[in-house]
């Protein structure tokens, strides 16, 4: 076991093979991800500059004012809304998330599977129908201000649909699942004589924390924050579902400028402003993620 | 204090997760119109479901959509998962990072990309724009939930049937597909599921002359609501149930293949 | 068929920044049980990768047959391997296993089922033949592996470490079935392992390895009693090793100080005048004489006193500090006519040996 010479390299690992299988393979799915994925991306980089037009949508005018545009008042203020809506958002989700993590990473392994398991059916299930979900428990006849207004502790039914309030709440209860999961592996994997040892040498339960513990899951706060943070700016239907018009995010505006306004740049140019805001997250995650970690995601499935 | 860390605070959150999507099925169930008040078990909403022919069409719409996509989906992200794992190629590690920035990717602007590119090549927003954009959300989950276990296969399998004289092909189809069909049908499942709840992404790319059930259920929350809604919510969330639940079984029994 | 099925000439390998092996030369004969020898990292398995083409070397070239296979892929080598891991198949039974080479190359039905079932009764599975691996023992395991890679009939059977997964009482027993086996069928094999009791009990010849090159090959008697070098001496058995210098040699004869006593033993190596040695003497051909049992002390013995005293059955290990404060190793072997073996911790003793039994090697 563990023959230095025996693990490295070798045929598997890509020595000289040129079969047709793998010729195939590799042609069949680099064709795939290049039309369906980077095409498209191109295609949206090219798009952001150029004109908007309100006969044949775009025309091939270069310009660099869809960016500049993006400074506008009323942009900017969308912009701000969004980023302070997606920062509450991952940070509620990080407090409440992280506790949550700790302890079930933490309790006894025949537990910990059906645990785990209960967090990742709310992962795979539509994040629509639990913001409908949401909707029914918050709305003015909702089953919360029915109760609360049964028990007596209210007189009139609260206004929480259509807020603010109701949009961060509906957003939170979406994404939860997308911070605990990572956060989860990567707590698991934390040595539990690491905690020992610290506190052995001296270290506090909160020294512990803040300087062992919070470092080593530090990929998975940063892999929880990107599915977090960024579906909270771009998932349009929460704040038409849950806060009427009267909160516009990000995503809203790139949902108008493509299906209403008819301003394909525009949106174009949007998308790639959030295109360029994960690019910067995913460089922070790689950064933190030592090399075997990299495949931090893969404990999502 | 440990036991409210212990129990307490995690039963919380759990009921927080839970209770919006118990009331919804409770109340999918309840015979009353409007008010929230209950008013008797009734099966009706899931009757008057079953009647509406449009319903239904929308329904196998999406079925099929998910069939195909999934079934696509899963094929490619197979072979993209044993090509990562066997093969040294050009853009290998470009491949690997592009799987990443796909999943963390926002729906929305995988949404908007995809719509440039069937106008850009004309392709008609419908069937086949919804599959092909189906297809490509699914692969990268496809590829990743495969990846993960046929990294834990012990490699000496692979080294033993080529020193046994097998072709890459034999080794795929005799080796490696029976070894990782549980992952494989986990993929599956998975990606059937995102295909069948995904409204973001089709929201951009779907045309008038073929409706799927995600855009529907949105179109049902946002004018207004009729009881059915909270039976059709019922069933897609205990469909999601028992396919994430299944596709769990089929990883575990995986990780008993692998040892 | 040549005689020297496997020629390896000027081979290399590096992984990386890491040197797996120094440019070496080997040559394995037809029909041998040739062992590779050495500890973790040596090399070895390396080399059995190198033949098998899953891996391919830096330099050099590697001739099988007669042929030059240094660009062939590992599928045309006509050699088999046998792996640490057993890496049968799990999802197939023992047949399908063992068939899974045989239907590789198109061999006809009925051939397979023959071919097959004749190992299968070879190595005694064949009530076995439809149970899955995981429905096996370990060394049932270990059988199909290597009737899996032997049914193919390849011109060499290549070992890697196959039995260290096994504990130690099976591990004895298929030393003995593998020897048969690799009798029965007359096949070259090449084994790798760490343990230099299985390499010495099973091979024709034994390579020892160490930090990527061969320190000596050789038959197992060879390299027991006639090690090449320190390395040597040391990896394989228990040694004592007094380091000197020579003080007179000549042709026939060489002169050593050994704990302040002059000796002098036969020049088998062409030692020359204060030329820096180690003379090595194995523990088991060690004397220890106890204070009566010697009359009068003779020049060769060293004096000392027994230390510790391990009893382990047939056999007893004495810990002897000499005085110059040496510790050194002696087995004394229970026999019928020697009863009393029964040596007190402390008690003063003297140490010798046959002139002859030890080794002076340079260093």
């Amino acid at each position: 076991m563990g023959e230095l010479d025996s693990g490295v390299g070798g045929y598997f690992a890509g020595m000289k093979n040129n079969s047709s299988f793998k010729k195939i393979c590799v042609t069949v799915v680099w064709s795939w991800l290049f039309i369906f994925a980077m095409v498209p991306v191109l295609l949206t980089l090219i798009t952001s500059f150029l004109t908007a037009d309100s006969s044949s949508l775009v025309v091939f005018k270069p310009t660099l004012q869809n960016y500049t545009q993006l400074f506008n008042s009323a942009y900017l203020k969308i912009l701000l809304q969004s980023l302070y809506l997606a920062t509450s958002c991952t940070l509620l989700c990080l407090i409440i998330g992280y506790p949550f993590a700790f302890t079930i990473a933490r309790s006894k392994s025949r537990h910990r599977a059906l645990l785990l398991l209960l967090v990742m059916i709310p992962f795979w299930t539509s994040s629509l129908i639990r913001t409908y979900a949401i909707m029914a428990l918050i709305k003015a006849k909702g089953i919360l201000n029915t109760v609360l207004l049964a028990i007596g502790l209210i007189h009139h039914p609260l206004p929480i649909l259509y807020s603010y309030s109701a949009v961060l709440l509906g957003c939170v209860y979406d994404l939860l699942p997308f911070m605990i999961l990572p956060l989860y592996g990567n707590i698991e994997k934390l040595n539990p004589d690491l905690l020992e040892a610290a506190q052995d040498l001296g270290a506090g339960k909160i020294r512990t924390m803040v300087k062992v513990v919070f470092p080593l899951t530090m990929p998975g706060i940063i892999a929880g924050t990107l599915l977090v943070f960024l579906p909270a700016m771009t998932m349009f239907y929460i704040p038409v579902l849950l806060g009427g018009a009267k909160n516009l995010l990000l995503g809203n505006l790139i949902e108008n400028q493509f299906l209403s306004a008819n301003n394909w740049p525009m949106g174009a140019a949007i998308s790639m402003l959030i295109t360029v805001f994960m690019g910067a997250m995913i460089l922070l995650y790689w950064r933190n993620a030592q090399s075997k970690d990299k495949q931090n995601l893969q404990e999502l499935v | 204090m440990k036991k409210f860390t212990k129990q307490i605070y995690p039963s919380f959150v759990y009921l927080f997760l839970y209770l919006p999507i118990l009331i919804v099925i409770i109340f999918s169930f309840n015979d009353a119109s409007r008010s929230l008040i209950w008013k008797g078990f009734t099966l009706k909403w899931y009757f008057e479901l079953f009647h509406d022919s449009g319903m239904l069409t929308v329904a196998a719409h999406s079925i099929i959509i998910g069939i195909l996509a999934a079934s696509l989906a899963s094929s490619i992200g197979t072979i993209t998962a044993v090509s990562l794992f066997r093969y040294r190629f050009f853009g290998k590690n470009l491949l690997h990072g592009l799987l990443f920035v796909m999943i963390v990717t926002p729906e929305i602007v995988i949404g908007i990309s995809l719509l440039l590119l069937y106008s850009a090549t004309n392709v008609p927003l419908g069937f086949w724009s919804l599959l092909l954009a189906h297809t490509t959300l699914c692969i990268p989950f496809a590829a990743i939930t495969v990846y993960s276990r046929i990294t834990s296969l012990d490699k000496s399998i692979f080294e033993a049937a080529r020193d046994l004289g097998a072709s890459d092909f034999v080794i795929f189809s005799k080796i490696i597909v029976p070894l990782l069909l549980p992952a494989i049908v986990a993929a599956w499942l998975l990606s059937f599921t995102l295909s069948l709840d995904d409204v973001i992404t089709s929201y951009f790319v779907s045309g008038p002359g073929f409706a799927i059930l995600p855009l529907k259920v949105y179109a049902m929350v946002r004018l207004g609501i009729k009881p059915e809604i909270n039976a059709l919510c019922t069933l897609l969330l205990i469909g999601t149930l028992l396919l994430v639940v299944a596709a769990q079984v089929a990883l575990k029994k995986n990780e008993k293949v692998g040892e | 068929m040549y005689t020297n099925i496997v020629e390896l000439k000027g081979v290399s390998k590096c992984f990386g920044d890491y040197k797996a092996l120094e440019t070496i030369d080997l040559t394995i004969q037809n029909g041998e049980f040739i062992t590779l020898l050495g500890p973790s990292g040596c090399g070895k398995t390396t080399i059995l990768r190198l033949i098998s083409g899953l891996e391919k070397p830096d330099t050099g070239h590697i001739f099988i047959n007669g042929q030059d296979v240094t660009d062939w892929p590992p599928e045309h080598r006509h050699l088999n391997m046998v792996f640490q891991s057993y890496a049968l198949f799990p999802h197939m039974t023992v047949f399908e296993n063992i068939a899974f080479g045989l239907r590789c190359r198109k061999i006809a039905k009925n051939e397979i089922v023959e071919r097959v079932e004749e190992i299968l009764r070879i190595v005694k599975l064949t009530k076995l033949a439809q149970r899955k691996p995981d429905q096996l023992s370990g060394g049932q395991q270990q059988r199909v592996a290597i009737a899996r890679a032997v049914v193919n009939r390849p011109l060499v059977l290549l070992l890697d470490e196959p039995l260290s997964a096994l504990d130690y009482n099976l591990r004895k027993d298929m030393q003995v079935e593998l020897k048969q086996l690799q009798r029965k069928l007359g096949v070259t094999f090449v084994f790798v392992t760490h343990d230099q009791e299985e390499a010495l009990s099973m091979s024709d010849r034994v390579a020892v390895m160490n930090e990527g090159h061969i320190e000596q090959l050789g038959t197992p008697r060879d390299v027991y009693e006639e090690p090449a070098n320190l390395y040597v001496a040391e990896f394989i058995g228990e040694t004592n090793v007094f380091e000197t210098k020579v003080i007179r040699s000549d042709k026939q004869t060489v002169e050593v100080k050994v704990e302040d006593k002059r000796f002098t033993f036969k020049n088998k190596r062409g030692l020359k005048t204060r030329q820096e040695v180690c003379v090595t003497v194995r523990p088991e051909d060690l004397a220890v004489w106890r204070q009566e049992e010697v009359g009068e002390v003779s020049d060769d013995m060293l004096p000392g006193k027994v230390e510790q005293v391990i009893y382990k059955g047939s056999i007893v290990e004495l810990v002897v500090r000499l005085e110059s404060n040496k510790r050194i190793y002696a087995t004394e072997f229970f026999n019928e006519d020697d009863e009393k073996l029964d040596y007190q911790i402390g008690e003063r003793v003297w140490v010798n040996w046959i002139p002859g039994w030890e080794v002076i090697l340079p260093v």
